[in-house]
């Protein structure tokens, strides 16, 4: 049998972006000994393409605003069928997780009264995204990095987990290899936190990196986890559309925050249009409306009595919008929309929106202070993921924790801009606590089983066996396609069916993928591997998205185009049932009264 | 369609690596990043390469295309005339693993050596943007390490053991140069970080994909910075006077 | 990541995979310099053709004369603007390239000229000699202190017999002022000094002004590079532009006042 090297820690964290950083730091100040595992090298993970900003409601800019009214906008935004707790524990820690980044070092713009500068995004009531320029992300990654190089993690740079090895029912350690030279290595662990991220290397146009192929999710579900609300994956609005070599990737939302304004072909403002009865009232009527806000915005007014720019409804909207007017042949000739901020004084543009200044002079010859840009819907994230305990992050599996995007819950059908990286800080926090406080309580050191190695050892080795078997690519390619085609924006249940039994037939081909070449960094052995996630994961996506017969946040039923309100109290979940995958209906946690109220007493939000 | 010839560096070590020549079909807009894509997926699937954003935001496609360090995500095809052969191998100044993927462990290494940020107990946190204006810019490096590999104090050498490369005098500059830091790192930028190895040839600056000005921004002012402390006779004996200036 | 294969041995001088005409920069700094340094050191000897009516060449100012200084009084001088020039940051990035080949280029093998043997380990500025570098900051003081004659000199360049009067060489004296002033203040060494040693521009109201100051300072220092050939070539042509008066090869046209 093929050697391994052998690490062992009280807590493995499984990915190192905000939420697995987060949680590494947490778990190794409270003094036990944590071992960080990443796919890529470190302070690379996807957080950094975060772009727009940190939603917590520090109430910097606008006095009006706090956490209830920051829990109710997110709730709102996911269509209620968010934990409410989770959402309750995010709108109230995230304020104190971004001050900590700041005392940590992280350099947010200020205000001029030199606090926290917040702009506003899609779906927030008031100005709350912490921001700095468009590159938040990378301010927090690297934040936490250097935090956490100093604090005596063990840090495993790209290694890839494949296996969740259990005792009984606890976890008791991780297998996988390292990428660099594909050796093994198996980590003891009394407990995992998985901060994978998300799924959105399944679709061909995505804002997500490579690594985005829904690892923790399969792990978890491998270990007996059950991952709800998979139907809801969130195309972000606005992606590159030209050139094609780009496609796909992110425009950042906070173009829309500082003013962008959407226009089809014929140059109509098309956002009024598709703004839905509930929530027209939160925004301008009219273009005169929005253009006095932008004035307000512009001058650097902390309050506007104005509404904000109809722009700014939440992503799911935006999204099924410019879809529809493409769709109904008002779209630019490559396939998008226009995406205006070129009307605005070209230095503010540059200053406000630098790497998207850079990124479209660069990739697509377009200065986006002379000319709009073209952009188009463009997988972004998933609202589903990991069922985990909102005040530990624990999962049903004893020992198993979750934080981040690969977790689900939070977000309920539909994530608003910039709560993925509160998200992230205040769960990755969570998750570090709870697994401290799960190895505390436990008795005796979790056994490792040798056969369960074994396995994962085989199912590692077997695609260099197969010497006529098939390129993981051209499966990767066909999952593109299925998942593109069956499972998009736009759902029917005879696409969802077809969708599912092409996956069913994809995954029987995948039983024959082969790799070329040593296990020096090889690609197309790593594709194998991670090709199993993305066929659990996507098969999730399908098989939800097939049993939720409504439209709800993401989830946009050709055939069910109203929100059901019987629905609305139910998550769709599932998990590992010998070699299928069994779908259940779960009921929501009830709310309590008091957070109820919040809703009822709703006032106008610009009263 | 137009079609491009890359010669891409394979193999595992110099002595019996060798270039490979591949003909790839150039669609509008394409960089250089796709072109390698376009060979793991239609013809050798094991190319190594190290990706993850594709937008010039991760810092992890680093190579060397056609002798200039660079971002391949950011490398246009159509920056390059149509019947060349376009080149790229993997950065020269570490240790190669395979292709176009090297060890840049090193890196990581020297960052943990750096006195992390250490604000006063009693900071109040109320700091304006001219005072962070300079921070910001060095706080957008993506450690993409092209200037690491670019500078010859590193690249040719290889004085690993006493420079800490222009990477890590950014990340100092930054805490160095925060309103509220108040650890002090110049004198351990003068002897273990080797700052006056670096002779100001801007390379770093050249190659940076993100724009930051390194050396007028970052590195000549800490030289300066080093020079009052311990060059300047005039400006010692007034510390020494008036002591220590208060961060 | 602890497998090391074997690292790459240090890059051979002057190979590269670049295949863009790298070498052209260094050659025309080399070249601009070269020809600079040839004439300054045959006009400083020559010791003649140096003044004229209100004119005084740069080379010369301020004119010493001591009795028991038998060279040229531009040796005693010109050591200043040199030495401010030789340890500039934009100078020595371009001599280390161009002279040293430390390196040539980006991406192009460097020799280790600056460890001052190939035999030595490279230590830069780190060890004498050229740690000598750091007096850079006094070399300012007194290139200010230059400078201030220079602008004298152009003011004097705008009299003749008690008059104003302004000729072309009166125009070329106050353009090569103002373009040694844009490259003198818009040295790093200024730029630190006046504002860039602080942490805090808003912490006190002396620190604000010092924001302003290096703000100023910063907008010529982005353009030091350019600031540093201009004023190169203007002193040399503002020389020469006294040389060809004084040695009655052209008349300076007078534009304004008495003629010369």
């Amino acid at each position: 049998m093929a050697n391994y090297e052998i690490h062992e820690h009280d807590i493995l964290v499984i990915g190192a972006g905000g939420a697995g950083l987060r949680a590494a730091i947490e778990a190794s100040a409270k003094g036990v000994s944590v071992g960080l595992v990443c796919k890529s090298l470190l302070g690379k993970a996807h957080t950094v393409m975060a772009e727009g900003g940190i939603a917590a409601a520090l109430a910097n800019v606008d006095s009006r605003d706090n956490w209830e009214v920051h829990f109710r906008d997110t709730m709102i935004g996911g269509k209620m069928l968010n934990n409410w707790r989770m959402a309750q524990i995010h709108a109230q820690e995230a304020p104190e997780c971004v001050r900590e980044l700041e005392q940590w070092g992280a350099v947010f713009d200020r205000t001029k009264e030199g606090k926290i500068l917040q702009r506003a995004f899609g779906g927030h009531t008031y100005k709350r995204l912490c921001h700095v320029g468009d590159r938040t992300g990378l301010e927090l990654i690297r934040t936490l990095q250097d935090k956490g190089v100093h604090q005596g993690i063990d840090v495993y740079m790209e290694c890839t987990v494949t296996k969740i090895l259990k005792d009984g029912d606890k976890v008791s350690g991780a297998f996988g290899y390292f990428r660099e030279d594909g050796r093994y290595v198996l980590f003891k662990a009394k407990a995992i936190i998985l901060a994978t991220g998300g799924v959105g290397r399944s679709y061909l146009v995505t804002s997500n990196s490579w690594e985005y192929t829904g690892d923790g999710h399969a792990l978890a579900y491998d270990a007996g986890a059950d991952l709800i609300d998979m139907e809801f994956v969130q195309f972000h609005p606005t992606g590159m559309v030209w050139p094609p070599g780009v496609r796909g990737i992110l425009v950042t939302e906070a173009v829309r925050g500082e003013g962008g304004i959407l226009r089809n072909s014929k140059g109509e403002r098309f956002m009024f249009k598709y703004l839905p009865e509930a929530t027209r009232a939160d925004y301008a009527a009219d273009e005169t409306e929005a253009k006095k806000w932008l004035e307000d915005t512009l001058s650097g007014r902390l309050k506007t009595e104005y509404k904000r720019p109809p722009e700014l409804s939440t992503r799911d909207n935006v999204a099924r919008a410019i879809y529809t007017e493409v769709k109904e042949g008002r779209g630019t000739e490559h396939g998008g929309v226009y995406l205006d901020i070129s009307y605005q004084n070209a230095e503010r543009v540059k200053k406000k929106l630098p790497s998207m200044y850079h990124q479209f002079k660069e990739l697509a010859d377009v200065d986006i202070t002379q000319t709009p840009m073209e952009v188009g819907p463009t997988m972004h994230y998933i609202m589903g993921g990991i069922r985990v305990n909102a005040d530990t992050a624990e999962t049903r599996v004893p020992g198993l924790f979750a934080a981040g995007e690969c977790s689900g819950g939070m977000h309920g059908s539909n994530r608003l801009g910039g709560n993925s990286l509160s998200d992230l800080i205040v769960f990755g926090r969570r998750a570090g606590r709870g697994a401290v406080d799960y190895t505390h309580k436990l008795g005796s050191a979790p056994q490792i089983s040798e056969s369960q190695i074994t396995e994962a050892i085989e199912e590692l080795e077997i695609p260099f066996k197969r010497q006529d078997g098939i390129n993981p690519n051209d499966l990767v390619k066909e999952l593109h396609t299925i998942m593109g085609t069956y499972v998009g924006i736009f759902r029917e249940e005879k696409d969802l069916q077809t969708g599912i039994e092409k996956l069913e037939e994809l995954k029987k081909k995948f039983k024959l993928v082969k790799a070329n070449g040593t296990k020096v960094f090889n690609p197309g052995w790593h594709l194998c591997r991670d090709l199993k996630n993305m066929l659990i994961s996507s098969e999730a996506i399908a098989r939800s998205a097939l049993s939720r017969k409504e439209s709800r946040g993401a989830h946009s039923r050709l055939d069910y185009p109203k929100t059901d309100d019987s629905l609305g109290n139910e998550n769709t979940s599932v998990s590992k049932d010998g070699e299928t995958m069994k779908l259940e209906k779960t009921p929501l946690n009830k709310m309590p009264d008091d957070l109820k109220e919040l809703f009822a007493k709703k006032e106008p939000a610009h009263a | 369609m137009r079609e491009a010839t890359l010669k891409v560096f394979r193999g595992t070590d110099y002595e019996t690596g060798e270039f490979k020549t591949y003909k790839v079909p150039v669609e509008d807009g394409m960089v250089v990043l796709d072109a390698i894509h376009y060979i793991q997926k239609e013809i050798d699937p094991d190319v190594a390469v190290r990706w993850n954003c594709k937008a010039a935001k991760c810092g992890s496609c680093s190579a060397e295309v056609n002798g200039k360090p660079a971002l391949m995500c950011k490398t246009r095809m159509d920056h390059f005339a149509s019947d060349t052969e376009i080149q790229v191998q993997p950065l020269k100044t570490f240790p190669l693993v395979k292709d176009l993927v090297t060890n840049v462990a090193w890196n990581y290494e020297v960052n943990k050596k750096i006195t992390p940020f250490t604000p006063a107990k009693d900071a109040d946190w109320t700091f304006f943007q001219e005072d962070i204006e300079r921070v910001q810019e060095f706080r957008k490096c993506i450690e993409c390490f092209l200037c690491q590999d670019v500078c010859h104090v590193l690249r040719d050498h290889n004085r690993k053991d006493a420079f800490i490369g222009p990477r890590f005098l950014v990340r100092t500059a930054g805490l160095e140069m925060h309103p509220l830091d108040k650890a002090n790192r110049i004198e351990s930028l003068k002897d273990h970080g080797g700052i006056g190895f670096c002779n100001i040839t801007k390379c770093c600056t050249e190659v940076c994909p993100e724009d930051i000005h390194i050396t007028d921004n970052a590195i000549i002012p800490l030289k300066e910075r080093v020079v009052d402390e311990f060059y300047d006779p005039v400006m010692m004996l007034l510390k020494k006077i008036f002591g220590k200036k208060q961060k | 990541m602890n497998q090391t294969k074997s690292a790459l041995a240090p890059q051979k001088p002057l190979s590269t995979e670049r295949r863009d005409i790298w070498w052209l920069e260094p050659a025309l700094v080399a070249i601009g310099f070269g020809l600079f340094i040839i004439y300054a050191t045959w006009r400083a000897f020559e010791n003649n053709f140096y003044e004229i009516g209100p004119y005084l060449s740069p080379f010369y100012s301020p004119k010493i004369v001591l009795d028991w200084w038998k060279f040229s009084p531009a040796l005693l001088i010109l050591w200043v603007p040199a030495g401010f020039r030789a340890t500039c940051y934009y100078y020595r990035k371009a001599y280390y390239r161009a002279y040293f080949l430390s390196p040539p280029a980006c991406g192009v093998g460097g020799i280790n000229a600056l460890g001052l043997s190939q035999g030595k380990k490279y230590c830069g500025e780190s060890t004498f000699p050229l740690v000598i570098q750091n007096i850079h900051r006094y070399m300012l003081y007194l290139a200010i202190a230059v400078l201030g004659f220079l602008w004298y000199d152009a003011i004097l360049a705008c009299i003749w017999q008690n008059q104003l009067r302004i000729g072309v060489g009166s125009i070329i004296f106050i353009a090569n002022c103002l373009f040694l002033s844009a490259y003198t203040f818009g040295c790093h060494v200024f730029r630190h000094l006046v504002g860039g040693k602080l942490d805090c521009f808003s912490c006190s109201q002396t620190a604000k002004t010092q924001f302003s100051l290096w703000e100023a300072v910063t907008k010529f220092n982005e353009h030091h590079m350019f600031w540093a050939w201009v004023s190169l070539f203007s002193v040399a042509i503002t020389d020469f532009y006294v040389r060809l008066i004084a040695s009655h090869s052209i008349s300076d046209l007078t534009l304004i006042g008495p003629p010369l």
